[in-house]
């Protein structure tokens, strides 16, 4: 069982600052991480390689030089291969793009039975790139997997689809987005970490060795264009009220009656 | 920037010819020839592996005939029996976006598209809550979704009927359906939606959402793509007024299948056996945040919500402590709510929460800090202790109602 993990380096949302003054966000000092559904999307692979007799597992990202670290991160989990497509005609991707590009290097890599993906990053937080790749590859797709089975080459997946729980079948090569239920990632040993670093080599592939139709890549390949952004105000202009208790049940109340609120 | 075959590369293969979502390319003599109506969407050129078609004259960037594609098309999620929420917001805002094209001069039809098996009288229902025009597609083969054939048949729609907005609900059946097909359209989507506008210069769709923990708003566009796609947050946008007496029109069309389109089997479906919490129909939320101390406090909020006939919310915070389950949790990461009463007790306000009840018509803040950002987003706060308001009001309310009755 081969299988490809795709992995995008993330800032730490968490950390993430807006300057109060000029609303704009301060990106500096942010640290970059795995996105966290990435690591299901590793761990999951790792676990039905070992289930199955031989293969490979082989993290695929898009994104500057830097992303390299992530892709060592994932070399840690234990994972066999790292290609990172990095190179500048890619910046300004949106999903389309980036879903194009990646498929592009998936067909270079060519020998693949299943693709996992997280549901969503953390920062652009679309859930698109999956089933895009899945269309540009012309593969069966299943989103947010809660559980995977591989019997041969069928792949059933349990998926949480709002209220409903579906089971579904498909044949290999497929394409599967997890959700972060799906399984707990491994902690990274720090001595792996460093033998990461040592033994295995991150691939770099750039513009050049892949078959790119140009009109699909970067920032010309992207049909969606960021306008502008503003920071959310949600401020109302309201009243404070500070009185003893009673009075404030009584107001409250009363708002309610006022607006007619209250069904009898 | 029009699209040319180059006869001499041509090797009769046809793969453009399925892959051409307008079918505008026919075999003639084993040579791939355009027809009129080419969008120049470019699928074709993606597709032909013996580098027969390209563009000619291109720019650097890809632009569509967007002239060519006109109209605001919804796709309806439903149980073969009545729509889903969002979708009925969805007619509501498609029907707002129609009459803003109108003001700028434009005609603009407002489209349904209905895919199911027995569908009963839902088309016209789609039309009392805002659509002029339903697409049905009524087939066995589409009594459940599937993303295989549901994708083919929205295609085969757009490539006929070429809308110039195309919109789906922001829900787990919507988010794996919509990138699918703007992919194989070759056009943009906007993920998650919070608010949709037509820009006054350019009559191009303006679709916002909030980013980045619900910090910033961003505005995306997509000038030169045609379908402008989006999926659009439930609990976000307003169902139009229905109206029994609105004239619309219904249309069945046929999807072409055979086997082959069916490549992922849905094995089972299982509803899940938890209470449906319903906070996005909620007129009146009682919400819970850290400041209940456990899950008792949450109890007590609850005898108020009983009183008031409203649902419980609650904040991350307090779920995260284990003392409510997921499916009340409100917010960025939660659920969007629109009620027109929200009483926020002990919960401080934080952006990822008033991401989700900023559409609220009235709120109502109770906490004991002054200076907790929920105050300035709430339209009244009472500063107390909600353990010494809360039951209080809520006996208030009963003695109210027992007056009254
Ligand atoms: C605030 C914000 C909003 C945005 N909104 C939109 C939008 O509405 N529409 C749009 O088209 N673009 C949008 N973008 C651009 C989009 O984020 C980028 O195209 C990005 O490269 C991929 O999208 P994502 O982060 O949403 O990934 P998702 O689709 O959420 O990612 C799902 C999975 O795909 C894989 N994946 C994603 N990116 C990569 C990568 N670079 N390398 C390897 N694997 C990857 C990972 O496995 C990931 O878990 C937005 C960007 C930002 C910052
Ligand atoms: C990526 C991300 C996504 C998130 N998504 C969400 C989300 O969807 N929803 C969400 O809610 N949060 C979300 N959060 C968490 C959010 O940042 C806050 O941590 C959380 O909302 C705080 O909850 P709280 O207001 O209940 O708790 P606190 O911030 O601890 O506030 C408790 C409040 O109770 C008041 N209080 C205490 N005692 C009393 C009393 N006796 N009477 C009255 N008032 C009292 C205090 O003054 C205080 O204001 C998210 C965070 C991240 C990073
Ligand atoms: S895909 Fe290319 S080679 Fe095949 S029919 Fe079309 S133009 Fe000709
Ligand atoms: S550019 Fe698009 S519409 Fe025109 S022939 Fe090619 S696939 Fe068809």
């Amino acid at each position: 069982m081969n299988i490809i993990v795709t992995v995008k380096q993330v800032p730490d949302t968490h950390e993430v600052k807006i300057d109060p003054k000029t609303g704009a966000l301060i990106r500096e000092g942010v640290p970059s991480i795995i996105n966290p559904e990435d690591k299901n999307a590793i761990e999951e692979a790792l676990r039905l390689k070992k289930s199955s007799d031989d293969g490979e597992v082989t993290v695929l990202s898009m994104g500057p030089l830097q992303a390299e670290s992530t892709l060592r991160e994932a070399l840690s989990m234990g994972v066999d291969r790292a290609i990172l497509v990095s190179d500048r005609a890619f910046a300004g991707a949106d999903t389309l793009a980036t879903s194009y590009t990646l498929s592009m290097a998936i067909k270079k890599i060519e020998r693949y039975d299943l693709i996992l993906c997280g549901s969503q990053t953390i920062d652009g937080e679309t859930g698109q790139v999956g089933p895009q790749l899945a269309e540009w590859l012309d593969l069966p797709q299943a989103t947010h997997a809660e559980e995977i089975n591989i019997q041969g080459n069928l792949v059933t997946v349990k998926s949480n689809f709002d209220s409903v729980t579906r089971v579904m079948e498909m044949k290999t090569p497929a394409l599967i987005t997890v959700s972060n239920r799906i399984n707990k990632p491994r902690y990274k040993h720090m001595n792996k970490v460093l033998r990461a670093y040592r033994d295995k080599a991150v691939v770099t592939w750039s513009k050049e060795d892949l078959k790119l139709n140009p009109i699909r890549i970067g920032l010309n390949g992207s049909p969606t264009w960021v306008r502008k952004t503003f920071v959310h105000s949600h401020s109302r202009d309201g009243i404070v009220v500070e009185k003893p208790a009673a009075n404030c049940a009584e107001d409250i109340l009363d708002f309610i009656l006022e607006k007619a609120l209250l069904k009898l | 920037m029009p699209v040319i075959v180059h006869e001499e590369k041509c090797t009769g293969c046809k793969l453009c010819v399925a892959a051409c979502p307008y079918t505008v390319i026919s075999m003639q003599e084993e040579k791939a020839v355009l027809l009129p109506g080419c969008t120049y969407c470019g699928a074709c050129i993606d597709t032909c592996e013996f580098g027969a078609i390209t563009f000619e004259d291109f720019q650097g960037r890809l632009c569509m005939d967007v002239a060519l594609f006109k109209g605001t098309h919804v796709f309806i999620e439903h149980d073969n029996q009545t729509a889903s929420k969002v979708s009925l917001e969805l007619l509501g805002k498609a029907r707002g976006l129609a009459d803003e094209f109108s003001r700028q001069g434009k005609d603009q039809l407002v489209t349904a598209i209905l895919i199911g098996y027995e569908l009963g009288d839902m088309a016209d229902e789609l039309i009392a809550y805002g659509a002029d025009h339903v697409i049905v597609v009524n087939d066995e083969s589409f009594k459940m979704y599937r993303t295989d054939i549901y994708t083919k048949a929205i295609v085969q729609i757009a490539g006929v009927k070429k809308p110039e907005i195309l919109l789906f609900g922001a829900t787990a059946q919507g988010r794996d359906l919509a990138p699918r097909i703007a992919s194989r359209l070759r056009t943009g989507l906007t993920a998650d939606c919070t608010a949709l506008e037509i820009c006054k210069d350019e009559g191009i769709l303006l679709q916002t959402k909030p980013a980045f923990g619900g910090n910033m708003m961003v505005t995306i566009a997509c000038p030169d793509n045609r379908p402008q796609m989006a999926t659009v947050r439930p609990g976000v946008m307003k169902k139009y007024p229905r109206d029994p007496d609105k004239i619309g029109t219904k249309e069945v069309m046929k999807i072409d299948l055979d086997e082959n389109d069916f490549i992922i089997h849905i094995r089972d479906i299982m509803a899940s056996t938890k209470k449906h919490v319903k906070l996005e129909d909620a007129e009146i939320i009682v919400a819970g945040g850290h400041g209940v101390n456990n899950q008792q406090g949450l109890k007590i909020l609850e005898t108020l919500s009983d009183e008031l006939g409203a649902e419980l919310g609650a904040s991350r915070a307090a779920v995260d402590e284990g003392w409510i389950g997921q499916d009340h949790q409100i917010g960025q990461t939660g659920k969007t709510v629109q009620p027109d009463l929200y009483i926020a007790c002990g919960i401080s306000g934080s952006l990822q929460h008033l991401a989700g009840i900023s559409q609220s018509k009235y709120i109502i803040a109770i906490n004991t800090d002054r200076k907790a950002p929920i105050v300035s987003a709430s339209d009244v706060t009472f500063i107390g202790d909600l353990f010494q308001i809360v039951p209080v009001l809520k006996d208030k309310i009963r003695e109210y109602k027992k007056r009254t009755d």
